[in-house]
């Protein structure tokens, strides 16, 4: 398509300036980890490594880190086993009330959280289970499944029948064609799938919120409840700043991973 | 084989749904707190009928569109430039750039927000103050920016996608027929991606009509429908807030209607 000089510098300045826009608060944030002061304002007053080098004795921070990986962790294997079973099944058989099914399978992420988490919350009360970790992972897990489980199904549709016919046509029982044709070719979208479950556990908030119970303290909670802390506060930006930091390999990885083989 | 995560689904998730929508319809004990199991129709009229909640529920609509229709404002340049015009090697390394701050945190984004518009005070100032002199502070706009900020890569994915399959050949078509760039966009490119902004918008529209903690990091005193179900369910008042809940469901179920007649299914 022809564009005009202008239309082409133009859409690349857009371009280019959303991502500027886009890392402009997180550049904030990890500016704002070394700022010598305890509110989030602007421009720093001093610099200082203190918040970054007591962080270890925030103990606080290290309990909930430790929770967020466990609930992200369990959330993230029921979720990859619901996820890649309900992928595989809806993909490969034709049965009553398909269409039915796949709706429901995005419904989770296409209502906002908070009904989710108002309803889940509504469900333990009622039955008199306590809230706590068995809940807020039944929470995750739910949203979780259907992460994994629209990766997967994306693999899967651009997967050719023909693979699986060739290999019938060899003699492989299904089991075989599973093992050899089929798993190989999935295995990376159910890794990214994994990966993508356990980033949105570890970053939820308001399922956890009302699926919580007093004993539960998350990451993000931990957050929420410090930003009003001054003394605390910068020890804030000191673990977003980690967690970006962490993040960032790992969502390369993902995507990587999603891509899938041979397409590059 | 899909009988385990379907039966998740359906009774974890559509029990828990079917059982917060029954207990909208319970009478609240005012002196215990609790809900009773007698039959009542009270809270939805409250939660339909008060005009207070309806302006709030318009609010929040509105607010969740602005933020869906900013994403796609820029999702559509962006997206196109990456697809038509950026270098083959830079293509992958331009989404990545653009999608990994997803990763970064919600709350983190949200306080980084709140860092920028900052309208200054006793402490100082924040980002857009010192930097370029004033803000918008917090409200509206602010929660709009965020919410559009926080959500932006949702609406960027599809609608790239969707980009890269639309064959050259239509566009250079069009512009072989006469038609410019503008009238190329509207009358070929947009009517092609509506499935695509579509799937991208159940997102954009979804989270922002949920959030309620985004307006009270940025929104000053602004409030939304979020707000309302969290703080009559801490009240405590389940039954009305269950009644709440039905306000964002049964939006997203229109919602969802629409854009399925759109396509946006075909490109989840």
């Amino acid at each position: 398509m022809q564009l005009s000089r202008t239309s082409r510098w133009s859409l690349r300045t857009i371009t280019y300036l959303t991502i500027g826009l886009v890392y402009l608060p997180l550049a904030i944030v990890l500016v704002l980890s070394f700022n010598d002061s305890n509110a989030l304002v602007w421009p720093p007053r001093g610099f200082t490594t203190h918040w970054w080098s007591t962080l270890a004795d925030v103990e606080s921070a290290r309990e909930a880190l430790a929770t967020s990986a466990r609930i992200g962790l369990v959330a993230m294997l029921i979720a990859v086993v619901l996820g890649s079973l309900l992928a595989f099944g809806l993909q490969r058989f034709e049965f009553f009330g398909k269409n039915a099914v796949s709706f429901l399978a995005v419904l989770p992420i296409a209502l906002p959280g908070i009904v989710t988490g108002v309803a889940l919350r509504n469900t333990f009360v009622r039955f008199g289970w306590d809230l706590g970790y068995l809940s807020v992972v039944v929470g995750h897990a739910t949203f979780c499944i259907v992460v994994v489980y629209n990766n997967v199904v994306a693999r899967l549709r651009r997967m050719s029948p023909n693979l699986r016919e060739a290999s019938a046509d060899l003699g492989a029982q299904p089991w075989q064609t599973f093992r050899y044709v089929t798993w190989p070719l999935m295995r990376s979208a159910v890794a990214a799938g994994a990966i993508l479950a356990f980033a949105l556990s570890f970053d939820e908030v308001v399922v956890t919120t009302f699926t919580a119970g007093a004993g539960v303290s998350t990451l993000p909670q931990w957050i929420l409840n410090n930003f009003s802390r001054p003394n605390v506060l910068p020890y804030v930006t000191v673990v977003a700043t980690i967690v970006m930091i962490i993040s960032l390999p790992i969502a390369w990885l993902a995507q990587r991973l999603s891509d899938g083989p041979r397409e590059r | 084989m899909v009988s385990g995560p379907v039966l998740w689904l359906v009774v974890v998730y559509l029990g828990s749904l079917a059982l917060l929508i029954t207990s909208a319809f319970f009478r609240l004990d005012d002196f215990t707190g609790k809900s009773t199991s007698e039959w009542t129709l009270a809270n939805l009229d409250e939660a339909f009928t008060t005009g207070a909640y309806r302006t709030l529920v318009v609010r929040s609509v509105l607010i969740a569109a602005a933020a869906t229709a900013t994403c796609i404002a820029v999702a559509l340049p962006v997206a196109f430039y990456i697809s038509r015009l950026a270098r083959p090697w830079a293509k992958r390394g331009l989404v990545v750039a653009l999608t990994i701050p997803l990763w970064a945190g919600y709350l983190v984004k949200a306080y980084a927000l709140r860092a920028i518009f900052e309208p200054g005070g006793a402490n100082g100032g924040g980002f857009l103050n010192s930097v370029f002199g004033g803000s918008p502070g917090f409200g509206y706009t602010a929660t709009i920016v965020t919410l559009a900020y926080l959500w932006f890569p949702y609406m960027l994915l599809p609608v790239y996608t969707g980009f890269e399959r639309l064959p050259d050949s239509l566009l250079d078509a069009s512009g072989d027929l006469g038609a410019g760039t503008l009238r190329t966009f509207r009358s070929v490119i947009f009517p092609l991606l509506i499935p695509s902004i579509a799937a991208g918008s159940i997102f954009t529209f979804s989270l922002s009509l949920g959030d309620y903690i985004t307006v009270k990091v940025v929104g000053g005193t602004t409030q939304m429908i979020g707000n309302i179900i969290e703080r009559t369910l801490l009240a405590p008042n389940q039954p009305l807030a269950a009644a709440f809940t039905l306000w964002p469901i049964s939006i997203m179920v229109v919602y969802l209607v629409v854009m399925s007649r759109l396509g946006a299914f075909k490109n989840l």
